[in-house]
């Protein structure tokens, strides 16, 4: 029985009345629609667990386990006594870890509380460090003080982002002493990673970057450890797995004397360049000093902006080794060089040359600053006579002069094992050429007769230049590390990477040998160095006074202590196959007679040492002449 | 002539499955959570599931066609109860989304759903046999997005989206032209262009959501990295997976919110791609069960109601696993009958019990 219908009774009546059809076709389509989202599901699922299995595991498994370092303490470095120059110290790090879910921004007030840094800071760290994969920890803080620890420990559950990790510190030598020459570590920087020579190293890690500990990094850093620990995704450590002991760094001991460092140290003290020792006999370094100096510390430190800045906009450097890395004319030091080439193309014996304040050449006037009278070459080189030198370069040719230049080392890295080495440079008529599509001219080779004009050197390249030639005409690669201090394949790859001229022999008779290195000697006593005259020792050497600016820029600049000109000093003792060769640069030292005393300070302090240690007393005695061909290893000085 | 509903015709099939389903949520709520503070979540799931249980049957029994002459005051009272959150509601983490009754919390938007499912099929089967003119079109975006947008402004985002495919279908049910169609997926996409740029519909966390799926190392909130680690659990879980309750990102805790918006990921670590085809097979059936309640539903609104209720499921699920698999944004949707949570629990058994209540009753005429 049929009640009346409202509409809800009888479905199939719209409300409008008409009838209505249900949408089959409609339902089809439904159907297909489903099954089509679902296989697009499926096809994601496949793409995931079939295709992408093997990945994703791997990826599993690095959420998983975690490998925590163990670091290895860096070698330490001690002059070639075993006396102690640069050690390392325990100290604790903070980090700050990405990997959490949660907004650290909300945590930087207290952090930056708890941790004394200020919140702008934190933020810059954080900028620099955006790029970086966010498995990787952000150094937040080093030398965390133990105040500083048990707030990160206190604070565990609320900022499970920081995390300490003991490490070892650099501890280098107080105000920038040796500096240069040990260099800082810090961490590798981008441009470093695309070197291959850095292939093995990750973000983050702390390399040399500067003097030895850059050039011995591989060396001095060992083998980190680390510990297979599985974690949970809040880094808490869930048990272990196993380890890998660290393999510490190895020790080096270096060529240099402290002793004689620290003389050449007192000697630069207040002044702007450069004082480097050798012992020609084996190119080992003795002592290497720049000025001005930074604190390395700093740099291990946490490098403060204000400290960076200043070392960045001091106008003379402080970064700059100006031992291997100031390129500036050599000033009359160029005279041995000249000396060599003049005796050995047969040129200088005979020459006699007067001198009356200077000479002209292709209508230009060539001052020399005294009046000298008749000169040889044997008080040329006392008496440091322009006049003398600008004939000889004029009678030799800049190609002449060049060779025997190129010959002693001169516009090429010498090989020290150092980086950054300057080349300095000798010019040439193919030089000039080269660099500026331009022919020589003859009047330019006059000035580089007492070394002006586009000639530069180091005082490296200087001192075994010259110490070469007291030697007989032996050149040695300089060197600051004991070759068997490192394995042979260390070694080869030390030489690689820092190539240069190395070993060298050049012809130098034994008669021109004497002439040159008695003239020498004669410098400090009746020579310009006279007033350096060491008493018991057999003193030679050759000063240069280079200048800086034009004779035309000096009269229009009315003077002040920029334009005073360098005062060079390359010296040795004993004259002839000398134990030590100094050269001492002073920019706007002013005399070169001024840097010999300096350089004499250091070779004082360096036989005081010597006589002390054989316990012998050493009487100054000019060693003769031996045989013709030149000893590879030289006679001790011996009394 | 009363209407014959007897529980012969319930559909014992669709419940089977549905059981299943639930069955291995349980399971995996609990291996997910057993070593986390929120174990002891299986044993929610369950009373849920109970409550949901007991829900549908109830609902079943009461015919559906009331449900649809009382869809009028229903959906005054949703707008009603939407715009009490927006003005009183409790405010939890920002989002407006509930409101205090004696006795506990009270979500609206949930239940909306249900609410819309019923209206959009009384409204589509008032124009039933004729074609859909602009106003008619206009009409039904005015019934479902103005309690789309309220709910968008607590703000949900992830509820919000599903009150669209209840849109979509009763469009497409009800007979929309291609060009039509076409017409409005261009002017939505120009809307939507426009909210993007100008950023003023989207907040910041929500835009990043929204694109961090594209890139996941990309996002500042973590969305990237949830996503990240959803793919990870997914991918290593292999072919067969590494075994129940063996899961190393989810017991490692790495998989975050597991027994939620990632349980699928979960499952997916433990049981592999076989596992992952097996429920999907079974959302399969369950789904073209439904349709085929649908194909055989008496009459028009009873057609419409289910497949609401299907646009809805398989929306969700499209979402939630797209998600999942690196597809889709985080959207926070639960997977249906499997993500743990009353809310949904309680939907999904209402909504399968109003589609109990379309297939009792077509026999009766």
């Amino acid at each position: 029985m049929m009640e009346p219908a409202s509409h809800s009774e009888h479905p199939a009546l719209g409300i409008n009345g008409k009838a209505e059809k249900l949408p089959a076709g409609k339902l089809h389509s439904a159907q297909y629609i489903v099954a089509l989202i679902l296989a697009v599901l499926i096809t994601g699922l496949w793409r995931l667990q079939v295709l992408g299995a093997d990945n994703f595991r791997a990826l599993a498994d690095a959420n998983r386990i975690r490998k925590v370092p163990i670091l290895a303490p860096r070698g330490r470095i001690f002059d070639r006594n075993g006396r102690l120059l640069v050690d390392n110290y325990p100290s604790v790090s903070c980090y700050l870890l990405r990997d959490q879910a949660k907004n650290i921004n909300l945590d930087l007030p207290l952090i930056s509380r708890g941790l004394n840094i200020p919140i702008d800071q934190i933020q810059t760290i954080l900028r620099h460090y955006q790029a970086a994969p966010r498995y990787q920890p952000i150094p937040l803080k080093q030398d965390i003080t133990p105040d500083e620890q048990a707030f990160i420990e206190a604070h565990r559950n609320e900022l499970p982002e920081l995390e300490t990790l003991d490490v070892q510190r650099r501890l280098y030598p107080r105000d920038g002493f040796a500096a240069h020459l040990i260099g800082y570590v810090g961490e590798v920087s981008e441009e470093m990673l695309n070197n291959p020579r850095y292939a093995f190293y990750d973000p983050g890690d702390v390399v040399g970057r500067s003097g030895v500990e850059e050039a011995y990094d591989a060396v001095l850093r060992g083998t980190d450890g680390y510990r297979d620990v599985i974690v949970n995704s809040r880094g808490k450590e869930l048990g272990h797995l196993g380890q890998t002991l660290a393999i510490p760094g190895k020790d080096l001991r270096l060529t240099i004397d402290l002793d004689v460092q620290m003389a050449a140290e007192k000697a630069l003290e207040g002044k702007i360049g450069a004082i480097v020792a050798l012992d020609p006999h084996t190119g080992e370094v003795l002592a290497l000093a720049s000025r001005p100096t930074f604190d390395p510390n700093q740099f291990s430190g946490h490098l403060t902006k204000s400290y960076w800045n200043e070392i960045l906009t001091n106008p003379d450097h402080p970064l700059l080794d100006k031992v291997t890395q100031a390129q500036l004319a050599p000033g009359s030091t160029f005279k041995i060089i000249m000396s060599v080439a003049g005796l050995q193309e047969g040129v200088a014996q005979d020459m006699r040359v007067m001198c009356n304040g200077g000479a002209t050449f292709y209508g230009h006037f060539y001052a020399c600053d005294k009046h000298h009278g008749m000169v040889d070459i044997e008080n040329a080189i006392p008496w440091s006579c322009d006049t003398f030198y600008y004939t000889l370069a004029n009678k030799l040719g800049i190609d002449t002069i060049a060779r025997y230049a190129t010959s002693l080392g001169l516009g090429q890295r010498t090989g020290i094992d150092l980086p950054d080495e300057a080349a300095g440079n000798m010019p040439s008529t193919e030089w000039k050429l080269h660099t500026m599509h331009q022919p020589w001219y003859v009047g330019e080779t006059i000035s580089v007769g007492i070394g002006q004009g586009a000639v530069t050197a180091t005082p490296l390249q200087l001192a075994r230049a010259i110490g070469g030639v007291a030697s007989g005409g032996v050149l040695h690669r300089p060197h600051v590390v004991f070759p068997d201090e490192v394995s042979p394949d260390e070694l080869e790859a030390i030489h690689e990477t820092f190539s240069g001229s190395g070993e060298k022999r050049i012809p130098l008779s034994a008669q021109n040998w004497q002439i040159i290195t008695d003239a020498m000697a004669a410098t400090t006593l009746t020579g310009t160095a006279a007033a350096s005259h060491l008493e018991g020792i057999d003193f030679a050497g050759k000063t240069g006074t280079a200048q800086v600016m034009s004779h035309d820029a000096l009269a229009r600049s009315g003077g002040g202590h920029r334009t005073l000109p360098n005062a060079w000093f390359v010296g040795m003792a004993p004259r002839r196959n000398p134990d030590i060769v100094v050269a001492v640069l002073w920019q706007n030292g002013d005399w070169g007679s001024n840097s010999a005393k300096l350089a004499a300070q250091v070779i004082e302090a360096y036989v005081n040492k010597q006589r002390k240690r054989d316990n012998n007393v050493r009487v100054a005695e000019v060693p003769k002449v031996p045989a013709p061909a030149p000893a590879t290893v030289s006679t001790p000085v011996t009394d | 002539m009363r209407r014959l509903s007897s529980f012969r015709d319930f559909d014992w099939v669709l419940l089977g499955f549905v059981l299943v389903l639930s069955v291995i949520s349980v399971l995996e709520i609990k291996s997910a959570t057993v070593h986390t503070k929120f174990h002891g979540f299986d044993h929610k799931q369950l009373g849920f599931l109970a409550v949901g249980l007991v829900l549908m049957f109830l609902i079943s029994m009461i015919d559906y066609h009331r449900l649809i002459d009382i869809v009028h005051w229903a959906y005054g009272i949703s707008i009603l109860s939407l715009i009490a959150v927006l003005t009183v509601g409790t405010k939890v983490l920002g989002a407006r989304r509930w409101i205090r009754v004696p006795g506990g919390h009270f979500q609206p938007s949930e239940w909306i759903k249900l609410v819309l499912i019923v209206a959009v099929a009384r409204y589509f089967w008032g124009l039933a046999g004729r074609e859909l003119t602009w106003k008619d079109i206009g009409k039904a975006f005015a019934l479902v997005c103005i309690p789309m947008l309220m709910v968008l402004k607590q703000p949900d985002l992830g509820t919000s989206l599903t009150y669209l495919p209840i849109l979509a279908c009763g469009l497409f049910l009800g007979g929309i032209r291609f060009k039509q169609a076409a017409i409005i997926f261009l002017v939505i996409a120009l809307l939507i262009g426009g909210a993007w740029k100008t950023g003023k519909f989207l907040k910041p966390y929500q835009k990043a959501r929204l694109t961090s799926f594209i890139n996941p190392d990309n996002d500042p909130q973590g969305s990237g990295y949830q996503i990240r680690q959803s793919l990870i659990a997914v991918g290593s879980g292999g072919i067969w997976g590494k075994g129940a309750n063996k899961g190393t990102q989810t017991q490692g805790d790495f998989l975050p919110i597991p027994y939620t918006d990632f349980i699928f990921a979960a499952f997916c670590e433990e049981h592999g791609f076989i596992g992952a085809l097996g429920v999907i097979l079974l959302y399969f059936l369950i789904l073209m069960r439904l349709i085929q309640n649908a194909q055989t539903a008496s009459d028009l609104p009873g057609t419409y109601i289910i497949m609401g209720v299907v646009a809805v499921i398989i929306f969700q699920i499209a979402v939630n696993i797209g998600m999942v698999v690196g597809l889709m944004p985080v959207t926070g949707i639960p997977l249906p009958l499997m993500s743990y949570g009353g809310s949904s629990i309680l939907f999904t058994f209402l909504a399968l019990g109003i589609v109990m209540n379309v297939r009792m009753r077509r026999f009766v005429n």
